[in-house]
């Protein structure tokens, strides 16, 4: 029997017609479907005349404005009806995003690839495998968004542009060199992994050259963007090299530095985890339910493992900024910017009660615990509402008038120290603290440790999270009562070590008192109800919102300079939009990413999809090829 | 009586409602209550929604009393039309009571600390380091306050001056915590010489009446007056070394 395959078109997707018989094979989803119908409804010509106005109203102001500013001198261009700083804050944001995912992935890929490795788990590398196939799709997208942003910075921003190469030269063509380095990398370690199965070290050096490549490529980066927030003085007296390292190493790079690569993390957990729920919610087989579930919990908890530093690494940040100029840290925590940093508190207040959920559902329905842990999760409930309330809680309240005459103006004598450094920093530890419960209570569920030595470890470790607690919050209190420079250098400091000494004592601690543990119950996967993978998206989403707003804000800080104190913005944008017109764009970048990224996750499952639709066709043809 | 899940919900959202409105001396803005119910209404629901049993506890009277069947009451179907009914009545007269003219000046969101300008950062008091002379010039710091300040910020630097009352913004009151100590004296030097007028914009809107200093004292006795206000209250001031 031959194989005559022909194509025909209808309305709702392609028919497979082969020996008389139709196997109808959708190959569309209902949206193409639909689209479909509005272009043969006429849908096109609306189109057409649509994109012809407006190409036509474009090109009309561009020209007008290109004769106005198409002198080699201009300092500024604009694109009608977007305007420039708009144009540059869209794609430079979208282009930070993905580069974000660019490199969090790698860190992702490489650990679950050296589990895998590590404990011959096929699923690890299964999951390493799938999320380096997205890297590949958003590699692509990535450099577009820096082309374009490129673009409109040398086309809109000459003055600027000019400024930086002047100081930064080499380093773009360090850049430029790095970025082909890891495109080569990229593509070996994607290409080449099934071909170095048996040559698994070699594939994971691979994978750390390009996490190598990829941070030192954002470093660079790093470079230019806080030297625009803390430049230096670049004296002329200066070779060039000092003055270029002068330049780079200014006072904010390195906690960037250290803050994006843990973003980084943090990003590319939550977005793993968003993308097996969304997986898991369309799965059709227990199979397919398993692996998603089990995929979305790794997210999470690689989400979790970056997001408990990250506060640790932001107030560094922050302290820098201070030390650096005490007019840019007020004009961020307690000026014009401030309440985008109680948006921030909100965003990270419920990612933290996002993952605590997870792992809480977790217990619930995959280790179906005992319900006398409804007591420690209802402890650890009022402990996060607590401690997030005080963290969301302003120091200037939005009151009515006859509010604050109540309160004696917006400061309410009572919630007022809560607004302060030493608040908040004592919750937050408090709340990566709780989190951390919840992920040892998930670790150990179902299992009993076999350690002759496990019980006085176990009182151990109570003992330690007791005095953590009353440390931390001893230091905050006691921070009310001593100058400003002795909380945020010593006790500041001193929370933050006690409460990274819990982390890194219990957690070895409880691995070996669990290993080789008896298990007393089963870990059962694919049986999360789905609410749970609503969280996970939820705090996908809210990771990108929170890059977005603080990316803003970093930007924003500088407030009417390109650079700090050296270059003035003398553009008509140079002015700090208002709070809600701020908000109303980073909403709108986070939904075109979000959207972006469905798209790369629809066409990197692409093959599969042809895969199994052939695989079933291929079995149907096979039977009728037996009738016959 | 055993009361079920979603009465004890309900009665500890009300009782905290209450608490949070009636308890709290000097009442709370409404919009800080509103922002402490709304992470109380999501925690409650992230914790009854953990475990399966809690979830239908919670969760399936109210499917049930929405869903409705055939054996439902009488009593029951006239509630869920009451439900039905009441609900977008109350979001309506919610938002008719929004959008509907008011007479009461609009919320304010003010910057109670914005940035000072560049030209008062990074300066420090030339009489901080006079160990010599320090309690002279306090001495004579008070008497800058007693004779210029006193009327607004009160006698115990407590913001409650004889004029203290007429006004909104009410004067600051230097002895609280989370005032002074927050603030390097450059940043009240700023304060001091500027005034109410010299407040950038984005701290609008300003009704702040305090004067001018600077076309009144002269910088030294601005200077010891700042001296006097961290001695009085016994803060120290914020610094960064």
């Amino acid at each position: 029997m031959g194989f005559p395959l022909s194509l025909k078109g209808d309305s709702g997707g392609c028919v497979l017609v082969g020996d008389g018989v139709e196997v109808e094979r959708k190959m569309n989803s209902n949206l193409f479907t639909q689209l479909r119908g509005f272009m043969k409804r006429g849908g096109w010509l609306i189109l057409l005349s649509l994109g012809l106005f407006l190409l036509g109203a474009f090109l009309k102001n561009g020209v007008a404005f290109a004769e106005d500013a198409g002198s080699a001198m201009a300092e500024y261009r604009d694109i009608p009806y977007i305007g420039s700083r708009n144009a540059v804050w869209v794609i430079a944001q979208l282009h930070i995003l993905f580069a974000g995912f660019v490199l969090g992935v790698p860190i992702f890929a490489l650990v679950c690839e050296y589990i895998g490795y590590r404990t011959g788990d096929i699923r690890y590398d299964k999951l390493a495998k799938e999320f380096t196939k997205l890297l590949t799709a958003s590699f692509g997208t990535t450099a577009t968004f820096g082309a374009i942003f490129l673009f409109l910075l040398v086309g809109m921003y000459p003055k600027l542009f000019n400024f930086l190469s002047g100081v930064f030269f080499p380093t773009f063509l360090l850049y430029a060199f790095l970025f082909i380095l890891e495109t080569i990398v990229l593509y070996i370690y994607w290409y080449g992994w099934d071909y170095m199965a048996g040559k698994k070290k070699l594939h994971l050096f691979m994978g750390l050259l390009l996490n190598l490549i990829g941070l030192a490529i954002m470093w660079t980066a790093d470079a230019w963007l806080s030297f625009q927030a803390s430049p230096v003085v670049l004296s002329a007296t200066m070779g060039y090299w000092e003055r270029l390292w002068a330049a780079v190493h200014n006072p904010t790079w390195n906690p960037v530095n250290i803050h994006r690569v843990i973003g980084n993390i943090v990003l590319g957990g939550f977005m793993c985890g968003a993308y097996a729920a969304v997986r898991y919610l369309g799965s059709k087989t227990q199979e397919e339910r398993e692996h998603y579930d089990w995929m979305g919990y790794i997210g999470n908890f690689v989400g979790v493992f970056g997001l408990l530093p990250l506060p640790f690494a932001g107030y560094w940040l922050m302290r820098e900024v201070y030390e650096y100029n005490q007019q840019m840290g007020i004009t961020l925590m307690g000026g014009v910017l401030s309440w985008l940093f109680i948006l921030q508190a909100i965003q990270i207040g419920v990612l933290f009660l996002g993952a605590n959920y997870y792992f809480w559902q977790g217990l619930a329905y995959r280790a179906r615990v005992e319900a006398r842990y409804k007591k420690y999760i209802l402890a650890m409930v009022i402990t996060l509402v607590l401690c997030f309330a005080v963290w969301l809680t302003p120091h200037s309240l939005v009151a009515s008038l006859s509010e604050a005459r109540a309160m004696g103006g917006t400061h309410h004598p009572l919630l007022g120290v809560f607004g302060v450094m030493s608040a908040k920093l004592t919750v937050v530890n408090l709340m990566i603290l709780t989190t951390f419960i919840s992920f040892l209570l998930y670790w150990r569920a179902n299992q009993e440790s076999t350690r002759s030595w496990a019980k006085g470890a176990l009182y151990f470790q109570y003992f330690l999270f007791a005095v953590a607690v009353i440390a931390v919050i001893s230091l905050g209190v006691y921070g009310y009562y001593v100058p400003a420079v002795v909380r945020v250098k010593i006790l500041s400091t001193a929370q933050v070590l006690v409460v990274l000494f819990v982390l890194i004592t219990v957690t070895p601690l409880t691995a070996l008192s669990l290993k080789s543990a008896k298990v007393t119950g089963s870990m059962t996967w694919g049986v999360m109800p789905p609410r749970s993978q609503y969280v996970l998206i939820s705090n996908g989403i809210l990771v990108i919102l929170t890059m977005t707003l603080m990316g803003y804000v970093r930007s924003a800080s500088r407030v009417h300079f390109h650079i700090y104190g050296v270059l003035r913005d003398t553009s008509p944008y140079a002015f700090t939009p208002s709070v809600g017109f701020a908000a109303s764009m980073m909403a709108a970048i986070t939904f075109a990413f979000c959207l972006i990224v469905l798209f790369i996750f629809w066409v990197a499952g692409l093959p599969d999809k042809a895969g199994k639709k052939l695989t079933s066709s291929a079995r149907v043809l096979e039977a009728l090829g037996d009738k016959a | 009586m055993r009361i079920p899940l979603i009465g004890k919900v309900a009665i500890i959202w009300v009782s905290l409602y209450l608490a949070l409105k009636f308890l709290v001396s000097p009442s709370l803005p409404s919009s800080v209550i509103f922002m402490y119910m709304s992470l109380i209404t999501v925690c409650i629901l992230l914790f009854v929604s953990v475990f399966p049993e809690d979830a239908e506890a919670f969760f399936g009277p109210i499917k049930r009393f929405i869903a409705g069947d055939q054996t439902d009451s009488a009593v029951r179907k006239l509630g869920r039309v009451a439900m039905f009914a009441i609900i977008p009545l109350f979001f309506g007269h919610r938002s008719y009571q929004a959008n509907m003219p008011s007479y009461e000046p609009p919320l304010e969101q003010r910057i109670v600390h914005p940035a000072p300008p560049t030209e008062f950062t990074g300066m420090y008091n030339p009489y901080r380091e006079d160990h010599e002379h320090f309690a002279e010039n306090v001495k004579r710091g008070g008497e800058v306050f007693y004779r210029n300040c006193v009327f607004c910020h009160g006698d115990k630097l407590d913001g409650t001056g004889i004029f203290a009352e007429g006004f909104n913004l009410r004067p600051a009151n230097f002895q609280e915590n989370g005032v002074i100590n927050m603030l390097q004296e450059s940043y009240l030097f700023w304060r001091i010489s500027k005034g109410g007028i010299g407040l950038p914009e984005e701290s609008t809107p300003w009704n702040s009446a305090m004067p001018r200093w600077e076309a009144i004292l002269p910088e030294e006795d601005r200077w010891k007056a700042i001296l006097f206000l961290y001695d009085y209250t016994g803060y120290k001031p914020r610094t960064w070394e």
